[in-house]
């Protein structure tokens, strides 16, 4: 194990900065998921997936997000046909897979209650006539109640919201008012934001601060929350990258630092 | 053995207004664009369109020919939403859809394949997927578990269309590219299905162009075959070409103003043929 960076002067935190720090986050939510698919949507969780792989996390399937699952360290933007591919996933191989379960996602949240309900499909009250129209459900409703979903919010204080619009993916307070064997699949694992990470390792099914990123206060977390954030005993930082990670990031996976364009 | 080969025009002269017309591939790849022209400049309404949404629901929609359209997305893919389509939502311009989970649209297209009347699925159970389509129903499990799960209905077409890299006179298609999508489910759920590919080929120089799992659509369920080279232009149809991304962010730009739409409309969409097409697009890459 390679040593960690600390915090400097350059910034808020030293020569590492926040993109990188929520790469790790995200990858960290991938902590013992073993053989799974790991179906990450946006650069900063691709990263994260191929940088868990090629870590602590070596049994994970990852795909070119054409129709293969493919092998080895491709950067971001690479060609899928310079790797090695080894396994055939059209596009009902994933459904599938959802169904069977050995997949984690990690997908959007433009709005997400304290629930974990999250909408990505539209803006507005009436759905019929949104004022914004967004991706639509795409797979979210599917995905949420059959296996381990991640979500990524970069921008904490647009997307904390008291209520969401639309359910895509329905949260814990969704499926609790189903049948058990309905809900037995349901997994929220993890949001990450540019302020911190967050899970429900709650008794309640509400969302719990489980680290705050280098020189983020639980105050500045709160005032980016519509919500009262839950927090369960001292709340750690979270994990910076080692040697090894950082070169990973920067020299092999995203050498252009198209991971930066996602915090606007 | 019959000879099924028919032009776009004669596929959208067997269609009816009002019919629900079922649209192969995926967002912006794969899609039958020739056939798709040829319905915007038909005098075809009121139809409901079942589609993995690309631009082929961009532009019916935008022009009025849909009253009702079920989808799992409507995505140019390298443009994460379709912008026509959004335009059409925003401004609450489609009378009626029904908007599903993508992998529970996968469950109606096989259901009405399998002609049963639904498939189960949890897809759907807590998220507003329900609320949005009072339509949709659950299921109790017979069995012992006695588990809850939405019925996702069989999507009944009069008439599915899609676009094969290859294909013979009989009606029997190959795909070539990575993934066939859900294009054989739609020619089952079709009543009718009419198939354009790249190229008519003898069905013996199938194996020439790929391996025999890429014959995937059988003869029993195609009813007219339409040659249309470039006829998936713009969308990708690999390994023939790919998408023409130049041209549909062209074509997106459009979305944004009326007339811009209207002269793109009468530039490209609705030219006289699909030869109509392939020449001006000839020329536009020539200069």
């Amino acid at each position: 194990m390679s040593t960690s960076h600390t915090p400097g002067n350059g910034g808020p935190t030293g020569d590492i900065t926040l993109d990188e720090i929520c790469v790790v986050a995200l990858a960290e939510a991938f902590r013992g998921d073993g053989e799974t698919l790991c179906n990450p949507m946006g650069s900063v969780p691709v990263i994260a997936g191929r940088l868990a792989r090629a870590t602590f996390e070596p049994d994970l399937m990852l795909t070119d997000t054409i129709a293969y699952a493919i092998e080895g360290n491709l950067p971001l933007g690479g060609n899928p046909s310079d790797a090695t591919i080894e396994a055939y996933m059209p596009f009902r191989s994933i459904f599938d897979q959802v169904w069977s379960g050995k997949r984690h996602v990690v997908m959007g949240a433009p709005q997400i209650d304290r629930h974990g309900n999250q909408n990505f499909a539209a803006i507005g009250d009436d759905y019929s006539h949104p004022k914004v129209q967004l991706l639509g459900m795409r797979g979210a409703p599917g995905n949420v109640i059959n296996h381990a979903t991640t979500y990524w919010v970069p921008t904490q204080a647009r997307s904390f919201v008291e209520s969401v619009d639309v359910v895509s993916g329905p949260g814990y307070d969704a499926v609790a008012r189903l049948p058990e064997p309905s809900r037995r699949y349901h997994d929220i694992r993890r949001i990450v934001t540019d302020l911190g990470a967050y899970d429900f390792e709650t008794d309640d099914g509400t969302l719990r601060v489980r680290s705050l990123h280098p020189g983020v206060t639980l105050k500045q977390a709160q005032e980016a929350s519509a919500f009262e954030l839950t927090v369960t005993g001292d709340i750690p930082e979270s994990r910076h990258p080692t040697d090894e990670e950082l070169h990973l990031i920067r020299e092999v996976f995203d050498p252009s630092g198209v991971r930066k364009s996602e915090f606007r | 053995m019959a000879d099924k080969r028919m032009t776009e025009d004669e596929v959208v002269a067997e269609l009816e207004s009002g019919m629900t017309i079922g649209i192969g591939g995926w967002g912006s790849r794969r899609k039958p664009m020739s056939l798709v022209r040829a319905i915007l400049r038909s005098d075809l309404t009121d139809l409901h369109v079942v589609s993995y949404g690309g631009p082929d629901v961009g532009i019916l929609t935008a022009a009025g020919k849909c009253r009702k359209v079920t989808y799992g997305f409507v995505s140019l893919d390298s443009i994460p939403l379709e912008p026509h389509f959004r335009a059409v939502r925003q401004g609450g311009l489609l009378p009626d859809f029904m908007e599903l989970d993508e992998g529970a649209f996968y469950l109606g297209l096989m259901a009405a394949a399998h002609r049963v009347p639904f498939y189960p699925t949890r897809a759907g159970l807590g998220s507003s997927m329900l609320a949005n389509n009072p339509e949709l129903r659950t299921v109790v499990s017979p069995y012992d578990d006695g588990e809850e799960l939405v019925a996702i209905p069989a999507f009944e077409m009069d008439a599915a269309i899609i676009h094969m890299n290859r294909a013979d006179q009989k009606g029997n298609g190959q795909f070539l590219g990575p993934d066939i999508y859900f294009d054989d489910l739609f020619a089952m759920a079709g009543e009718k299905t009419y198939l354009s590919a790249e190229q008519i080929i003898p069905t013996d120089d199938f194996l020439k162009e790929g391996p025999v799992h890429t014959l995937r659509i059988p003869r029993t369920h195609v009813d007219g075959v339409v040659e249309a080279p470039m006829g998936a232009h713009f969308t990708e149809c690999p390994p023939d070409y790919g998408r023409d991304e130049a041209f549909q962010r062209d074509y997106a730009a459009t979305a944004k103003d009326p007339e811009l739409w209207a002269q793109f409309r009468t530039d490209w969409l609705e030219l006289e043929s699909h030869e109509a097409y392939r020449t001006k697009l000839e020329e536009r890459s020539a200069s």
